[in-house]
Order: C-alpha cells, then structure tokens, then sequence
C-alpha cells in the first residue's frame, strides 16, 4: 500500500476525453485544479469549491460528478470526460450546445460548462424528461444570469431534437 | 480555499485500513466518495495528517438483502443504492429519503455510510436510520462491534466511533407489511441542507415519528395511535423538547412550526401507505 506523501508531487494518470493523460499532483490537489492547471482543460470552471454552485461538473467513470470534490489522486485511472468533449469537430456544436445558443441559455457563460456536461449525461439515460424533472436536476447547479428559463428551454428543445436524430449528438 | 496537506493511502484490503487507522488515529480522516470531507478539508474546517481512501475495497461494495434486512457496505454510493430495482420494495423509507441527499451529481459519488459518519443533523440518511433502528457496523484492528442508530449520533457532527474504528456497513430492516412508511422535507431550494425533516412509521397501534434539522442529531418518538387534537398535542410537546434554534436559515419558533405541521402531514402519509 503506498502512502502518498504530503509533500511531494505524485503521478496521477486517467483517460481523459479519451486519450490517456499524466501529470503530477501533491494529494491535496483537487481535481478541478489538476485539470485547469497541470493539463490546461480550463473549460472546467471553479466557483464555489464546495460543491454547490456545479460550475465544475464533469463525468467521472460515466455519471455526472463535482471536479471540486475529488481529488486528483483520487481520480488516478479513472475515465473523466469534460467540456471540451462535447463539440463533436472543431467549429461544430452538440445538438445541446447547439441548441443552448439558438435559445440564449447563456449570458456570461460561467456557469455552462458544468450545466452542459450535467445535461449531457442526463439526457442520455432520459430521453424524454419533464419540465419538472429537468428544473428538480438542475437545482445542482446556479445561474446568476438567465432566470434558468432558457435553459430549461434549451434542454427540452435538445431532448426532442435528440429523440428524432439521435445519431447526431 | 485549498485544503492543508496531507499524506493519502489507497488501501488495498481491509487490514491495510485497519493498520493505517490504528496507526495515525484522531489524525487520520477516512475517505471514500469525499463529499461531505472534501468541503471541510477546503475550508480547513478539518486538517487531518494522512486520508485513507476504502473505495477500492471490494468487500466494501456490495448491498445485500435477505429478505429481514439490507446491510449497504461502505463503498456503496448513494446513487447505486438509489438505483438497486429492489429498493422500493424493500424498504420504501430509504427509497423516500435517498432522492432529497444533496444533488443527483453529489450522489453518483458520496456514500451511504460517509453520511452516516459525518452525522450532519440535517442529513436525511441517519435520519432514516434512526426512524428504522437500522445499526452500524465499525470495526477496528482490535475489535468489531455493532452499535445501534439510536446510540450512535451522540450530538453536532459527533457518533460513537472512536478514531481506529471504520465504518464497514450499515443494516436498516427491511419494510414490513402492516407498516406505512413517509419522508418529507422542507428546504430553500431541492438538494440545500433540510430546515426541518420528517420521517414517520406507522403501525396499527402506534406511530414513529423522527425529526432531523433541528436538534443536534436527528431524534425519534414512538406514539401510541393518536388522532386529531392529541396528534397535534404530543407534536407540539415534541416540537418543544427538541429545543430548536434560532440560526441563517429558519428562527426556532419557524422550525417547532414545521415539526407540528410537516409532522402530522408525514405521519398521515406513511398511515395512507400502510393502508
């Protein structure tokens, strides 16, 4: 059983955004600034780091989870998906994405990377959600900009359009 | 907000935890999904020497059933138990209780047993615990002992484990017919800490209800069958003895309120469900 020293820097190595990823991290290092810092992904954002405000959401091993409340070595072999997975080609968007544009789902954009990785992975298990679903999953996460209800838009339009073409996420 | 350091072990079998335990004690903090431990460490509020992390152990992992109770190891996040097609059926209270812990991406990694030992007075999960007499099993390099809900919240944020022991699993017995089963919560907003949660049991000759968020650990009282103004009478009794606070989020006489209100409505429920 190693013991990981406080004071030095370990290796910590996962699969991210399908490719395999190293750096190194002391054990306090959270996940958030692993990500940010030592592998330049800085679509992840950090707002609370409690874990309230969901700005730093991300997929850990296929389910939606806070990059703030893990730590780096924690996620050593993990699969971790972020943000930037999302666009399925350069200069193209999601259907999710595509569809948070076309109904103004966003403002400053600080909160939507972790709203979308969220979205991502609930649409993909609920291909038909409830208004009332979609605003009781999203209490996860603050918008101080929109009001939400372009958001709870956006989902619903992303969800059909995703029911009838489902090939093009 | 950067937690202080640390040295982090991922043990590999029970023992190793045990040792690790054993070794750094009231300076070690176990961690298996981290999302109660991981705020606190951010905020310094905890600042520990070494972390443990059990979630590799696959004895930790599984929930078992056997037809009288469902014992969840420590490994088990909240969302898999959630997502168990058995749990409904086999004790409805959890499966009431489960959907109002934090947030659904807070729950694919926080664990059952991890709130159990954070013993937030707000958490629903001891809560139901404590409505169920559902036990705890600690164990330790010298011993394993099982310790009962009822005696393991000992106050704020404080149980009976002493700093060797670990969390292995927790048992809660399962649904009986003839029993009505309800959980309700009040909050600002879906998945904040409750102001006031209530969980009921009712039977043909008796009625349990058991309060979190308003004394410093979730409380239970049995009943005989009450109805109407002595219903409301032992729940404003109730409601005084809990010796609620005045605090940010609700003053003392707000939550007596929701006791005696959201009380005979949880009560009320779980008699509809027994029906």
């Amino acid at each position: 059983m190693p013991r990981l020293s406080a004071d030095q820097r370990h290796r910590v190595r996962f699969t991210l955004n399908g490719r395999p990823v190293e750096a190194e991290a002391e054990p306090r290092m959270l996940l958030t600034d692993f990500l940010r810092q030592d592998l330049g992904m800085t679509g992840t954002h950090v707002g609370c780091e409690h874990g309230v405000c969901g700005a730093c959401t991300i997929e850990i091993d296929g389910v939606s989870a806070r990059a703030c409340l893990t730590l780096a070595v924690q996620a050593d072999g993990a699969t971790i998906r972020t943000v930037e997975a999302l666009a399925p080609e350069p200069g193209r968007l999601s259907v999710l994405q595509e569809a948070f544009r076309r109904h103004h789902a966003l403002q400053c954009g600080f909160c939507t990377p972790g709203i979308l990785m969220s979205l991502d992975s609930y649409l993909r298990t609920h291909s038909e959600p409830t208004e009332t679903e979609l605003r009781e999953f999203l209490g996860g996460h603050l918008c101080r900009c929109t009001g939400y209800v372009p958001i709870l838009a956006a989902a619903l339009d992303a969800a059909k359009r995703l029911r009838e073409a489902p090939a093009h996420a | 907000m950067k937690p202080a350091r640390f040295d982090y072990i991922r043990a590999e079998t029970l023992s190793e935890a045990h040792t690790a335990l054993a070794e750094d004690g009231n300076d070690a903090r176990v961690i298996a999904g981290g999302q109660t431990l991981l705020p606190m460490l951010s905020m310094r509020l905890a600042r520990p020497k070494v972390l443990i992390d059990i979630m590799h152990l696959p004895e930790l992992q599984k929930i078992k059933a056997d037809g009288s109770a469902i014992r969840i190891g420590a490994a088990v996040r909240q969302a898999e138990l959630l997502a168990w097609p058995e749990l409904a059926k086999s004790q409805p209270l959890l499966a009431a209780a489960l959907p109002w812990v934090g947030y659904a991406q807070t729950r694919n990694r926080g664990t059952v047993c991890g709130s159990v030992a954070h013993a937030d007075p707000s958490a629903e999960i001891p809560l139901a615990l404590i409505a169920l007499d559902g036990t705890i099993e600690l164990s330790s390099r010298r011993r394993q002992r099982t310790v009962s809900a009822a005696d393991f919240f000992t106050g704020m944020m404080s149980t009976a484990r002493d700093g060797t022991e670990l969390i292995e699993a927790v048992t809660v017995p399962a649904g009986r017919r003839g029993l009505g089963y309800a959980f309700q919560e009040f909050g600002r907003r879906h998945g904040d800490f409750a102001i006031v949660a209530c969980a009921a049991v009712a039977a043909q000759d008796g009625i349990r209800i058991a309060v979190g968020g308003v004394a410093d650990r979730p409380t239970r009282r049995d009943f005989p069958a009450l109805d109407g103004s002595a219903l409301d009478d032992a729940l404003d009794a109730f409601a005084w003895e809990l010796d609620a606070r005045d605090d940010l989020h609700a003053t003392a006489r707000y939550r007596r309120e929701l006791v005696r209100r959201m009380g005979r409505a949880t009560i009320e429920e779980a008699r509809q469900c027994r029906a």
